[in-house]
């Protein structure tokens, strides 16, 4: 195994995060704050417990994976994307280093990226309210796992990508609105049907409730379903990723 | 004898599109040497490095580097090959130290700040070890890519059009560079547009075109071939014909019968130009000017292979 290769994929990565380390940490926690002034706030005074859980503390969970979501595709994707724009890529295909290695450099320094933005956001929701932890271990797990399984999608994101457009197209329009229709602001329990049955069909539902459930212990699904669902996407993009490199699309002619 | 690193067999390339870049290519690249791979743009010079290098996967064929087959057993075939592309695709937000020491690293090599250094240095790269790629020139850039392609320490270095577009003092240090890794043991296959260049760095040239490796020659016997010089009499009274007693010479009257064209071998010790020049004398042709000319290299070698075609 290339070890050396992938620690170089790994290091670049995280450099590459650490020259925007300011911007890359200080919009999470603009954001959280912000939600928190809004929604914990502003709104939440109207909504005093969401199953027996207060507002504020309720959003902890859901704002963690919203971000944790869009950050993890958005790293991955720009870091085989921005290669494959500047022509970098040809030393990556040339190296001695196996689809796998490369995938485990670029989407581990992702992960990591992504779990410390999450850890970060936890940090700064105590300014705000009281955060309680039912399951660390279960939190811990949760949290790199989504950041995992999103992060492979996110890789898969860049090399499908032709253009900076296209970059942006699936964290702008796709992941970011099924994260606001995924729970985060509300329990699905208080939406009306047909919409509560449409909403099981978001897979960010599952990622939340699970995430929601490892800190207050309770969801909307069973965390034995969420845990389903995320694994079998995280499947699912391993496939895909063993995919395009067996076939080299859209990376070799 | 002869020590065979690299060697292609039934190497071809179709895209989906249909379009055949390569045609069925057999190669072999001996250990040491300089093989200088010309043609013209599109000849598919690039394709053929990028199939070796594993950047693009071949239609048919096989590869093998070192005796590694470069398919099957592509960790060890790609360990011993450095690749400096043709563009100038290096991290411009990284420094100088930092995308050497990376490429060291992707190779699977562990960090050897001396060895680091040394190429730095050899390149003339040292002083700018911790200035940004971005903010070097387009030479300094070029190098670099050498530099980073050199790392690991490769048995066998492309170089794909190294000197495009660099002034002629960093071509005259990448050619005494290429002399020094080839006095280290580095075969080196490049491709170029110069005749200089591979007149003074080849040991062999290939001669590509049309996705066809056309012909694979010792350099010196392809000197002679490309030796062929024009030289244009521009007559003071045009002609009709070759006057009687000119035959020996072979000329041709162009330009409506104003100019007389005498091609000839530079390399050969007589050229026949003060013999020429006085028999036009004797007979009394005036010409007013006097031009020798020369074709570009890939002029040359498509005619060359125009006129085996034929």
């Amino acid at each position: 195994m290339n070890l050396n290769g992938i620690w170089a994929i790994y290091r670049f990565e995280m450099a590459r995060a650490l020259r925007t380390v300011w911007q890359s940490l200080i919009t999470p926690v603009l954001l959280t704050s912000l939600n928190f002034i809004i929604f914990g706030g502003a709104l939440g005074g109207r909504i005093q417990e969401v199953g027996g859980v207060p507002y504020g503390s309720f959003l902890v969970p859901g704002l963690i994976m919203s971000s944790l979501l869009v950050q993890s595709v958005s790293n991955a994707s720009i870091g085989i994307y921005f290669p494959k724009f500047t022509g970098t890529v040809f030393e990556l295909l040339s190296a001695p280093i196996s689809a796998m290695e490369m995938v485990i450099g670029f989407v581990g320094a992702a992960t990591t990226k992504s779990v410390a933005i999450g850890l970060v956001i936890l940090a700064t929701a105590t300014a705000f309210v009281t955060v309680r932890i039912d399951h660390p271990f279960a939190m811990a797990a949760l949290l790199i796992l989504t950041s995992l399984a999103f992060s492979l999608f996110g890789f898969i994101i860049g090399i499908w990508a032709k253009n900076f457009e296209q970059l942006n197209f699936v964290p702008t329009l796709v992941v970011t609105p099924l994260t606001f229709l995924g729970g985060v602001f509300y329990s699905i329990d208080m939406l009306p049907q047909p919409w509560r049955t449409v909403t099981l069909f978001n897979p960010v539902v599952y990622l939340v409730s699970a995430f929601r459930w490892s800190f207050f212990g309770t969801g909307d699904v069973p965390v034995l379903i969420s845990l389903g669902v995320t694994a079998g996407f995280l499947l699912l993009c391993l496939a895909v990723v063993g995919w395009i490199f067996r076939t080299g699309w859209r990376l070799k002619n | 004898m002869a020590e065979p690193i690299l060697a292609l067999s039934g190497v071809s390339k179709t895209y989906k599109s249909g379009t055949t870049a390569l045609h069925s290519v057999d190669l072999t690249i001996n250990k040491g040497e300089i093989f200088a791979l010309l043609g013209p743009n599109g000849a598919g010079k690039t394709t053929l490095i990028s199939i070796v290098c594993g950047i693009v996967t071949p239609s048919t064929g096989s590869i093998s580097v070192g005796g590694h087959d470069a398919l099957r057993a592509f960790k060890r075939a790609r360990r011993m090959i450095g690749l400096v592309p043709q563009e100038l695709s290096v991290d411009m937000f990284e420094t100088v130290l930092a995308t050497v020491s990376y490429s060291r690293r992707l190779f699977g090599y562990g960090a050897d700040p001396q060895h680091v250094e040394q190429v730095l240095r050899d390149l003339s790269l040292w002083d700018k070890r911790d200035a940004k790629v971005m903010e070097l020139s387009g030479g300094m850039k070029r190098r670099v890519l050498i530099a980073k392609a050199l790392a690991h320490e490769p048995d066998i270095l492309f170089l794909d059009e190294p000197t495009a577009g660099v002034d002629v003092a960093l071509r005259r240090d990448m050619w005494k560079l290429v002399h020094k890794l080839r006095a280290r043991g580095v075969t080196i296959i490049l491709t170029t547009h110069y005749i200089e260049e591979a007149e003074e760095m080849a040991d062999r040239v290939g001669v590509i075109t049309g996705g066809k490796l056309l012909l694979v020659e010792e350099k010196a016997t392809l000197m002679r071939k490309l030796g062929k010089r024009e030289m244009d009499l521009t007559l003071v009274e045009p002609m009709t014909q070759i006057p009687a007693g000119l035959e020996r010479w072979h000329l041709a009257l162009e330009n409506e019968g104003k100019t007389l064209r005498y091609v000839f071998d530079a390399t050969e010790e007589h050229t026949g130009i003060p013999s020429l020049l006085r028999a036009l004398a004797e007979q009394g042709i005036a010409f007013k000017d006097l031009e020798t000319s020369k074709s570009s290299l890939e002029d040359i070698f498509v005619d060359l292979v125009g006129g085996r075609a034929a």
